[in-house]
């Protein structure tokens, strides 16, 4: 088989899953709790993706702890999201100077 | 239109930094694989996602049947669905169906993410911004990494693995410190995270971010279901 025909069938895949659901619901959700269940998704989604895998993140401990603390720091404090995932990849980079 | 484009892909300039880094990594996994600088370029522009490409490249480097290819996909990416499903809600009214249809491929974790973060609806061109941007992201990184392999010193690339975690807690820190729902959905569903990352670990990584997301959210619905204001505020 060629890579062309797994590649085509991984993408269609990947695609019908994202598709059918944003194109073919239109209504607006009635259901009280499914809304609630729908603005909570995200939250849940990236808490579990990001715990606890971002302490592994650099592939050492302390870098990925310490990049961790900063992130946490400067998102309590709102700063952009761009500042904030910069400055844990840079406060990781600069222990790992050190370590 | 054109303000709503532009501020969707300065939206996405974290993103696709954040892609850049980690498609690279995906470059050079995929051609240690036994793919050309072509196919891995490709698969990430037409696949747009990380944890499903890895593993396809997984299965076509094993030879697998397209069966399993489905089935991976299916499991991995499944996520997308409860994303595409929760966004579907947040569209603005010339959100037709071509644009949902074209919008629909760019609906990542990042993207999904920023865009459920937005106060309001979304329009397609401010989706088609971020799509844009962190699209080529993704690409160029994946070409880049494919293509010139180590160029950048081990202390970068390994430092910039911890970027995209860095964008996701600035999107999930600030509204839980506003709202104790939100706080307690974040906090159960990391908590099994880790429960199915040391001690569950017979589950693979897939499944496990589907049945923590499901619980976690379905517990904050059941203790603190949103009200018709909240929604509204845009929250």
């Amino acid at each position: 088989m060629t890579v062309a025909v797994y590649i085509f069938v991984m993408a269609a895949v990947t695609y019908i899953i994202r598709m059918v659901p944003f194109t073919f619901f239109r209504k607006k959700i009635k259901s009280r709790f499914v809304r609630s269940f729908l603005k909570y998704i995200p939250y849940a989604v990236l808490s579990a993706m990001t715990i606890p895998a971002i302490f592994t993140s650099t592939g050492n401990v302390v870098t990925s702890v310490v990049g961790t603390l900063v992130a946490v720091v400067l998102a309590f404090f709102d700063l952009p999201l761009i500042v904030v995932a910069l400055a844990a990849s840079a406060s990781a980079f600069i222990t790992g100077l050190f370590i | 239109m054109k303000s709503n484009f532009l501020r969707g892909m300065n939206h996405g300039i974290p993103i696709a930094l954040g892609y850049l880094s980690v498609s690279f990594g995906f470059g050079i996994l995929a051609v240690e694989s036994g793919l050309s600088v072509l196919q891995s370029s490709v698969i990430s522009a037409s696949n747009l996602t990380s944890a499903g490409q890895i593993a396809g490249v997984g299965v076509i480097a094993a030879g697998g049947t397209l069966l399993e290819m489905i089935l991976v996909q299916l499991v991995i990416n499944i996520r997308y669905s409860l994303m595409a499903l929760s966004l579907s809600q947040k569209l603005d009214r010339s959100f037709t169906a071509p644009h949902r249809l074209l919008a629909s491929y760019g609906i990542t974790d990042e993207i999904f993410a920023v865009c459920s973060a937005q106060k309001g609806t979304i329009t397609p061109a401010y989706m088609y911004g971020m799509i844009l941007i962190s699209m080529a992201g993704w690409v160029l990184g994946t070409f880049l990494g494919a293509s010139a392999g180590e160029v950048l010193p081990d202390s970068v690339t390994a430092a910039m693995g911890i970027v995209l975690y860095g964008m996701f807690l600035a999107i999930i820190i600030p509204p839980s410190r506003k709202k104790k729902s939100v706080l307690f959905v974040t906090v159960i569903a990391a908590l099994l995270s880790v429960l199915f990352k040391y001690v569950l670990t017979m589950i693979s990584g897939g499944f496990a971010v589907i049945i923590c997301a499901i619980a976690a959210a379905g517990l904050g619905a059941l203790l603190f279901p949103v009200s018709d204001e909240e929604e509204e505020a845009g929250e």
